[in-house]
């Protein structure tokens, strides 16, 4: 069994609304998984039946290889959730001491554990401040921290870079990278496409408490990709007449061309090599993850979810 | 389990370990003890000295009319209610001639307006003089009715109350006292340390920490856990007065004079009575002090200690955990809360109206029932309570009183957890009672 996690047909209904509506998808061991999903997805109900805090109406969920039970599996999993805060007038050191215990770390192991993780991100001198003493990207810091100290085995991180200036998201970027390399598997919601690109292995987007696309980065966007090139020439041709493809966009030197149906990209090529130009770059156009995403979800009316009775 | 546990410790160090508790601890006593005080000294002192001016058409008081603290009589020639000012006098008493039996009344004119203290003594010194006018026109020697009066008292009315096994002592005003004091106790501290719960829950809901917490623990062992870490908070409290007024009464009978301590325990020793003679051997403070020693004593204390213990807590499980629920539902606007609450603190007020009838009357119907019933036990059985235990109180009705307190308890925080639960993860909604009832009743 090489995944960490399994949803078979998950549900969750609420009075107005269909939140999760038979959702399923599996996350292997050791992977960066992106949840994506405009706002009222689904994806903080799905986030909340995976670490316990909700039942599902129905489904299953497999949690490394058995059925997963929130008694037992809670401390393998350490959630960061989007609304996530910290105890204002507790000082940092208790606090991060506080939430070890919790996940049930005894206190030796917790002390170890805060101070490796207190210098590896070089948070020492704040063991006796307050958490309102803070600024707002420290307290992520300090958030980070606390989810991922007890080593779960499934780190869930809500929006996790909100609030970070890039060198500290940066840094948390690479804790992410290292945690994973460990064998840590860590899902990743957010909908900031350019984070995902960069960092995900496997992406599931959900769009109205059903799930729209599955599989890897570039597997998706070879689903979505349109067969455009780019090539640039030393000098652009006025008029081009060719069965392979036709011109969408002219940028100086640069032609962005569509290859029709039946057409491969040597075709292109050969066109331009024949009528004797001189190629300087040749490359294919593969959508962002932003616009297979905006194409996905416009038009849904998912930004103005309506509610609406659930009969079931 | 360990979990709750660790919940508790939290909540429970977080609020002991605070400056601001041991002061409050520490002064509200101070502060409750120096505000009697300071009433009682503002009695006693004079404030301003009264020079009055007595124009007597009888002729008798003067001689027999005596000055008070802070009060002078003088009986000066050609003063009037014109001129009384001008020469140097504060007020002025017009006494017109009596006639036989027939009431007559006096005046006093004055320059400021006199306090009630002041009016009282007055008229007492003028009753007196006229009292010892009428004993002299009797033939009765006053200084011989006292001493008739002081001998009389050796007699005592003490009521007694059958008991289980012997009829014991009661004392109507100390269980007045007991009744109501404890009673108001329960009453401030349910307040207290409800609003300490919801305010801890609200906390936690605009810190966004609840998510945090609920994805380690359950939703129930976090509102348990501090539901229990503050009512350990509350026990602290009230062992720490405890241990206060016990040291401060301790410290008090050593600045009392040692012969005076030595007269009071030989007072207990012979039961009231000084060996081999008249009372009159006993000095007056001595006297007072075994008195009111003997008065307290009177009180069943064990059981009305534990049972304050006991409706102190159930009490407070009983309202804490729907302050929670409160809590749990109310979003960052603070008025929600105040609406919100409104079907919390009405019982609570209730009960407490109930209390002060029943501290006077603990037999009526009403607040037999009122004891009986968990929305109001805690403050009405607690006033029934000081009047003792197996005479006013059945064991039956303490019985039936304590049960349905627990099973009540029981009730409001099975319930409480289902709002909580739901109610601490809900954000930007104004929730209606449609709903919440909806939750609380909602299967799983």
């Amino acid at each position: 069994m090489n995944n960490i996690l399994e949803l078979e047909h998950l549900k969750k209904y609420y009075a107005t609304q269909k939140a999760v509506d038979d959702i399923s998808f599996s996350i292997e061991k050791g992977s960066i998984f992106g949840l994506l999903g405009p706002n009222g997805a689904g994806k903080t109900t799905l986030l909340r039946m995976i670490t316990g805090i909700f039942y599902p109406d129905s489904g299953n969920i497999q949690f490394d290889g058995r059925i997963f039970s929130p008694e037992d599996d809670i401390i393998k999993i350490g959630y960061m959730p989007e609304e996530r805060g910290l105890y204002k007038k507790m000082k940092i050191g208790d606090q991060a001491m506080y939430l070890a215990q919790l996940k049930g770390l005894s206190k030796s192991e917790a002390m170890e554990k805060i101070k490796f993780w207190f210098k590896r991100l070089a948070m020492e001198t704040w063991w006796n401040k307050k958490v309102e003493d803070l600024s707002k990207g420290m307290s992520q810091k300090l958030q980070f921290v606390t989810t991922v100290l007890h080593e779960p085995k499934l780190i869930i991180l809500d929006e996790p870079f909100s609030g970070l200036d890039p060198v500290n998201a940066n840094l948390i970027k690479d804790e992410i990278y290292g945690l994973a390399k460990r064998g840590s598997t860590v899902i990743f919601s957010t909908h900031r496409m350019e984070q995902v690109e960069e960092i995900c292995d496997h992406i599931v987007l959900v769009n109205l408490g059903k799930k729209v696309l599955d599989g890897t980065v570039q597997d998706v966007k070879q689903q979505f990709k349109e067969n455009k090139f780019s090539i640039q020439l030393t000098s652009v041709p006025s008029m081009v007449d060719a069965a392979a493809f036709i011109i969408d966009e002219q940028k100086e030197n640069e032609l962005i061309v569509k290859i029709n149906e039946g057409y491969k990209s040597n075709d292109v090529l050969n066109y331009f090599l024949q009528a004797n130009y001189t190629i300087e770059s040749f490359k294919e156009i593969l959508p962002s993850l932003n616009e297979i995403f905006i194409n996905l979800v416009e038009n849904t009316n998912s930004t103005a979810r309506a509610f609406q009775k659930v009969n079931d | 389990m360990n979990k709750i546990f660790i919940i508790i410790q939290r909540e429970y160090l977080s609020r002991v370990m605070n400056k601001r508790f041991l002061l409050t601890t520490i002064l509200t006593p101070i502060i409750m003890v120096g505000f009697f005080a300071g009433a009682t000294f503002l009695s006693i002192s004079g404030k301003d000295e009264h020079k009055i001016a007595v124009v007597d058409s009888n002729g008798f008081f003067k001689g027999n009319l005596q000055d008070a603290k802070g009060i002078h009589f003088e009986f000066p020639e050609n003063v009037d209610t014109i001129n009384y000012l001008q020469k140097g006098y504060t007020d002025i008493i017009i006494i017109p001639k009596f006639e036989g039996t027939q009431k007559t009344d006096y005046i006093i004119r004055s320059k400021k307006r006199i306090g009630l203290g002041t009016e009282d003594k007055i008229s007492d010194r003028i009753d007196a003089a006229i009292e010892d006018k009428l004993l002299q026109d009797a033939g009765i020697n006053r200084g011989s009715l006292d001493s008739i009066r002081s001998k009389s008292k050796f007699a005592e009315l003490k009521s007694l109350e059958e008991g289980a096994d012997s009829a014991t002592e009661s004392n109507a005003a100390l269980s007045y006292g007991i009744g109501f004091g404890s009673g108001m106790l329960i009453y401030i501290t349910m307040f207290i340390y409800g609003a300490m719960v919801m305010r801890g829950v609200m906390e936690e809901k605009t810190n966004r920490i609840a998510e945090v917490m609920i994805s380690s623990v359950k939703p129930f062992q976090l509102m348990m856990g501090k539901i229990v870490g503050i009512g350990g908070v509350g026990l602290t409290q009230f062992l720490l007065w405890i241990i206060l007024i016990l040291g401060l009464s301790t410290a008090a009978q050593f600045l009392i004079p040692h012969d005076v301590m030595q007269q009071v325990s030989t007072l207990q020793q012979y039961n009231g009575q000084m060996p081999g003679g008249s009372m009159m051997q006993a000095g007056d403070a001595a006297q007072k002090i075994y008195k009111f020693q003997h008065t307290m004593s009177t009180a069943n204390w064990p059981v009305i200690i534990a049972c304050f213990i006991f409706y102190f807590l159930g009490g407070y499980l009983f309202y804490s955990s729907l302050f929670a629920a409160v809590g749990s539902v109310v979003n960052e606007d603070p008025q929600d809360a105040q609406s919100l609450m409104l079907p919390i603190t009405m019982p609570i007020i209730f009960s407490f109206i109930i209390m002060t009838n029943a501290v006077q009357d603990p037999s009526t119907s009403i607040a037999v029932w009122a004891s009986i019933i968990p929305f109001s036990s805690p403050m009405v059985m607690m006033a029934r309570i000081a009047y003792g235990v197996p005479g006013t109180v059945p064991y039956w009705q303490l019985a039936a009183s304590m049960l349905s307190l627990i099973a009540g308890f029981m009730l409001t925080t099975w319930l409480s957890a289902k709002i909580y639960r739901t109610g601490i993860l809900m954000y930007g909604k104004k929730v209606s009672w449609k709903e919440l009832g909806k939750w609380a009743f909602r299967k799983n």
